[in-house]
């Protein structure tokens, strides 16, 4: 027993390798071939309807692509997009965790029913919503409008964007609550009532123990909704399809049209690495804090 | 449901004690509202099944005469059958591969830990962080030379790498939290490699394992990305099955919220079952 403990680290090590090849293996595999390609491609002349017009293009794929006023109004919506949700998810989200965390009859319940949203799939509330909720004339929406005298709105002809938005804060503010009510569980509640006792009233309370006690949690949750909602696609496809004109047209969207309805391979992948950079920028910060995290 | 709540202060007079009951139904209320209206849509959704198509489009009501005739249209007129076998066989497989592949990893990485295993852990989450969008191209060409398009194949494939590092992650965690002292008795009661991993560690992360699993197969259900670019018919899961009732021609609301009610079902009751350790698995353990 002894004998191997002696020499176990280097045995150890060995075996750490073997069982952890497979899965290293294939990750790598998985991340590097299709990114090796996707900047292959973005440098290339390569479009599936001119299968005669091939070879290097230098960064003319990038230079269309970046002149490209399509280009500059799907980046906007992606920012309008993901800026808007995360406003409404993690403000919205921190509320909800504050209230949910008040005993009150049902609570567990109630809890139950306020984060079933992120359970359901994409397309399922995309056309719930589109269908159901903002239809202009059938939907629950039009008849609450009108019951108050206001006149029916054409959510998707008016205001595109916003629909968007709504849809997916539906989804993901259940998210931000999920994560938020589960830190508030480490708050310490003596501290609370110290305060309380000093005089504190619940907005201080809110303000200086809860925000802080939630910084970390609220950071995790706004990058994890970054580096989800930066590709926003299920919900696009299935109710505007990225239109009116390009009112609702993201990034994702943009390199979906660009490669599998227009088979312009070389400007879709220079829009991918376009997308891998952004999401990159937010992922550095995202690693930094798990690898903190991982060293207490 | 965890039992953790805030501790009420013990009331000081019969007004403090009045006051106290007033912010406890305001606080009931309030809960309730905001949890009602959040759970609307999907409530709404499941009533509209229960409609017939007229009904669907009327002015909302709550008074109708149920009928199952949209779940009987959906099921013999669309093959829904075929869509719910579709989502099993690739959620379930994937998650099955996911796992066979992230448990021995994640044991070395818990147990054998070497110098370079945090920069592993850490690289595998990296890997997590590629948008699906920005390898669509590559993925979409190759599984069209290789024979993978709108295969259940082709989804399992992706599906267990796109949720591997997770799972890796989340077994990690509950492989750590493991009383080391436990497999440190076993082995000294002589307890072989074999016999520890089976009768020893593999009982006790049970518990961890199907929580890990069962958040891989959530996530592969709604998994909606991949599924509406990767297939066409024969492999289309249920999200991409509900998304062919985008189409302009016609309104079928009874029948789109009887189908979606379906599909949503059960992986609603797997994360009410699952959402504290899904907090775990979804924040790279960065939030427990």
């Amino acid at each position: 027993m002894n004998k191997t403990r002696a020499s176990g680290r280097t045995v150890g090590g060995l075996r750490t390798l073997a069982l952890q090849a497979p899965a290293v293996t294939l990750l790598l595999l998985w991340m590097i071939v299709p990114l090796g390609m996707t900047l292959w491609f973005s440098f290339q002349y390569y479009n599936l309807l001119m299968p005669d017009m091939t070879g290097f293009a230098g960064v003319e794929n990038y230079e269309y692509l970046l002149t490209d006023p399509a280009l500059w109004a799907a980046m906007g919506n992606t920012l309008l997009l993901v800026g808007w949700v995360l406003a409404i998810t993690v403000v919205g989200g921190t509320l909800l965790a504050v209230l949910f965390q008040q005993e009150f009859a049902g609570r567990g319940i109630a809890r139950v029913l306020a984060i079933s949203p992120f359970f359901v799939m994409p397309t399922v509330s995309a056309l719930v919503w589109k269908n159901m909720m903002m239809h202009p004339s059938n939907g629950v929406l039009s008849w609450l409008f009108e019951s108050v005298g206001l006149p029916a709105l054409d959510w998707f002809s008016a205001l595109p964007l916003t629909s968007i938005v709504i849809i997916v804060a539906w989804q993901w503010l259940p998210f931000a609550l999920l994560i938020l009510l589960t830190a508030m569980q480490s708050l310490d509640e003596d501290q609370v009532e110290a305060a309380r006792m000093d005089g504190a009233g619940p907005i201080a309370i809110f303000f200086f123990i809860t925000l802080p006690h939630l910084r970390r949690a609220i950071s995790v949750v706004i990058m994890i909704e970054m580096i989800f909602l930066l590709t926003i696609f299920a919900e696009i496809f299935v109710t505007t399809s990225g239109g009116p004109g390009l009112a609702t047209t993201n990034l994702a969207y943009l390199i979906y049209i660009r490669a599998l309805l227009d088979f312009d391979v070389g400007t879709a992948s220079a829009g991918g690495v376009i997308a891998i950079i952004l999401a990159n920028i937010v992922a550095i910060f995202l690693v930094r804090m798990v690898a903190k995290n991982l060293e207490d | 449901m965890t039992t953790l709540g805030s501790k009420t202060a013990a009331p000081r007079s019969v007004t403090g004690w009045r006051s106290a009951q007033a912010k406890r139904a305001i606080i009931t209320v309030l809960g309730w509202s905001v949890a009602l209206v959040i759970f609307f849509p999907i409530f709404w959704m499941i009533l509209t099944g229960f409609k017939t198509e007229t009904a669907a489009i009327a002015d909302p009501t709550l008074i109708f005469s149920p009928t199952l005739e949209s779940y009987q249209a959906v099921h013999e007129r669309s093959g829904y059958a075929r869509f719910a076998l579709n989502s099993v066989a690739v959620a379930f497989g994937s998650t099955f591969f996911a796992l066979l592949i992230a448990i021995p990893c994640a044991y070395a990485m818990a147990f054998l830990p070497t110098k370079r295993t945090k920069g592993t852990l850490l690289w595998m989450l990296s890997t997590k962080m590629l948008p699906s969008v920005g390898v669509l191209v590559p993925i979409y060409l190759i599984f069209r030379d290789v024979g993978l398009l709108d295969t259940r194949t082709g989804l399992i494939i992706v599906y267990t790498l796109m949720n591997l590092p997770i799972v890796v992650w989340m077994l990690y965690t509950f492989f750590k939290d493991m009383p080391k002292d436990i497999l440190e008795a076993g082995r000294m009661d002589g307890a072989s490699t074999l016999q520890e991993v089976f009768f020893l560690l593999l009982p006790l992360t049970l518990p961890g394992i199907a929580s890990t699993g069962l958040l891989s197969v959530i996530l592969s259900w709604n998994e909606a990305f991949w599924s509406l670019n990767l297939t066409t018919s024969n492999a289309a899961p249920l999200t991409a099955y509900i998304a062919s009732f985008s189409s302009p021609e016609g309104l079928f609301w009874a029948k789109l919220s009887a189908a979606s009610t379906m599909a949503i079902a059960p992986i609603l009751i797997l994360g009410w079952m699952t959402q504290k350790q899904m907090v775990r698995g979804l924040t790279f353990g960065a939030v427990k």
